[in-house]
């Protein structure tokens, strides 16, 4: 059973004092309907998640009680993303029609805190002055480039570009586009990384209304196919986030997994995509994830950057909405923006910053604590 | 300051051995697959097993990889002694211990922009912190010149 995405909703990310997360989830949610000509009583079931704002099932009160399916999804920073996947699995098995996927968020100011005993770490980590993400993405890349043979010019571009992108696009929470001296004399946070190379927790809300594909005509003429969408965790030896002890033998990434199950499901690969959306968290993870998600080899980067390839107009455009780096993470409602903007994109309807030539095929990844991955793939 | 071996306090339990002239960090081993974990677990992540035994690590390894911490971390959770003012950038990175596991640790060095991707280091347990009259002993690895 293939399954059609028939009409997206996005609250703009960024700060919105007195809109509560679930006030920007049910924007969305309503824009979403209105895309696809539907109303609320027309969903059979809806998955949502939030990580630090209300609980997303309490939107029934604002969107009307008509006695639905609805399942919260808490799956850390994938999220937004696993509440996808969820609404996917359960058309894809036939039980539903048609229904909706929404995550919203709403983070406090500042880095994402962190409990290391309810994380099973321990106390004295967070003592010592070990519990903080970033410390994990400056170890990922510093490791990346001494292995690949990155330079921290290709750390600079990578950011430059998705500001660029966010300033095109009228949903993102940073519209100024800084300049490459900008972002490369900004304060270095956790060495390599500095301070304009990192996103920031955000607010937002995305809501996507999918339905079974041979229905999809009914509703939209331009209905986008979602042809696979994959949730994968760690395996042991991956380097994640909070490991205080790592296996010698490395494992594959999550990504990594989840990326050929994603790829083997919809039968295509990396050379068959127009355009992609990679987790961002900050520009060493974008570099990593390219070669992760299996769009070129360990170490091209440095060579894609400077050539621009990852450009709008280049051969693989990616992040063209201006990536979490543009558009800050609120975690419930992340990997659902990353599928707004491709399916804008193969809709060709992204404005100023639409990819050329009627792209056909478009790619989501998201990344995040613990150590998890959501990837889909889209065509029109 | 604290002066007697009673005032010392490690910062957590079975992190590493304690008191000792010699103190080395503590691990385990699987005794189904011989994966090598820190800190020292009841299972094994690896293989699932669930029969594991306590062992003595390796003093000595190779910076394996590194970041410098370059803000104050917020309180809670950090506990450091440093104030805004007296702040200065620290050394984090993993350490690989040979044949054995690769740890977190923070890094002793007074120029983290010195710091490369290879070097040799060491384990130093000492003082991080005082609190309630006693010395909070920790672990961290200094690079093998330092010494
Ligand atoms: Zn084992």
């Amino acid at each position: 059973m293939d399954v059609a995405i028939i009409g997206i909703g996005i609250h703009p990310f960024g700060r919105t004092d007195g809109v509560t997360g679930l006030e920007q989830g049910v924007f969305a949610a309503r824009q979403a309907l209105k895309d696809a000509g539907l109303n609320w009583q027309d969903m059979q079931f809806a998955y949502g998640g939030s990580a630090a704002a209300e609980k997303a099932d309490t939107m029934v009160s604002k969107l009307g009680l008509t006695g639905l399916q609805f399942i919260n999804v808490a799956n850390g920073c994938a999220t937004g993303g696993s509440a996808l996947q969820s609404a996917y699995m359960a058309i894809q098995s036939g039980m539903f029609d048609v229904g909706m996927a929404v995550g919203f968020d709403k983070h406090p100011r500042g880095a994402f805190t962190v409990d290391p005993e309810g994380s099973g770490l321990g106390k004295w980590y967070g003592d010592v002055g070990m519990a903080l993400t970033p410390q994990f993405f400056g170890m990922k890349i510093q490791r990346y480039m001494h292995e690949y043979g990155i330079s921290e010019d290709t750390l600079t571009r990578v950011a430059v570009k998705n500001y660029k992108n966010g300033a095109m696009n009228p949903n993102a929470w940073r519209k100024n586009a800084f300049s490459y001296e900008e972002v490369a004399e900004s304060p270095m946070v956790c060495h390599p990384l500095r301070k304009y190379m990192f996103c920031s927790p955000a607010e937002g809300g995305c809501a996507m209304i999918l339905c079974r594909a041979d229905k999809a005509k009914q509703f939209t003429s331009n209905p986008v196919f979602l042809k696979a969408a994959v949730v994968r965790t760690r395996n042991f030896g991956s380097f994640e986030v909070f490991t205080q002890g790592q296996a010698l033998d490395r494992a594959d990434a999550p990504t990594v997994q989840a990326s050929r199950a994603a790829f083997e499901m919809a039968g295509v690969g990396p050379e068959d995509i127009d355009v992609a959306q990679l987790q961002d968290t900050e520009s060493g993870a974008e570099i990593m994830h390219m070669s992760e998600n299996g769009f070129c080899a360990d170490g091209d980067q440095e060579k894609w950057l400077a050539e621009g390839w990852t450009e709008i107009d280049g051969k693989l455009p990616v992040n063209t909405d201006g990536g979490c780096l543009a558009n800050g993470e609120p975690i419930g409602a992340s990997g659902l923006r990353q599928v707004y903007e491709i399916a804008l994109q193969l809709r060709g309807e992204a404005g100023k910053r639409q990819v050329p030539n009627q792209p056909k095929t478009g790619y989501t990844h998201v990344y995040g604590a613990p150590g998890l991955s959501g990837v889909t793939i889209l065509s029109r | 300051m604290a002066t007697s071996i009673a005032d010392q306090v490690p910062i957590a339990e079975g992190l590493f051995t304690w008191p000792s002239n010699d103190p080395r960090l503590l691990g385990s081993r699987c005794t189904n697959c011989g994966v090598v974990t820190f800190p020292a677990q009841s299972s094994c992540a690896a293989c699932a097993g669930t029969d594991t035994e306590t062992m003595e690590l390796e003093r000595k390894g190779t910076l394996w990889t590194y970041t410098i911490q370059c803000f104050l971390p917020n309180r809670p959770p950090y506990e450091g002694p440093e104030t805004p003012e007296t702040f200065r950038p620290f050394g984090v990175g993993y350490v690989e211990l040979p044949g054995q596991t690769r740890v977190e640790t923070r890094i002793k060095c007074d120029d983290p922009d010195s710091l490369r991707v290879g070097m040799e280091m060491e384990l130093v347990v000492e003082k991080f912190i005082e609190k309630d009259g006693k010395d909070i002993i920790s672990y961290f690895f200094q690079p093998v010149e330092a010494a």
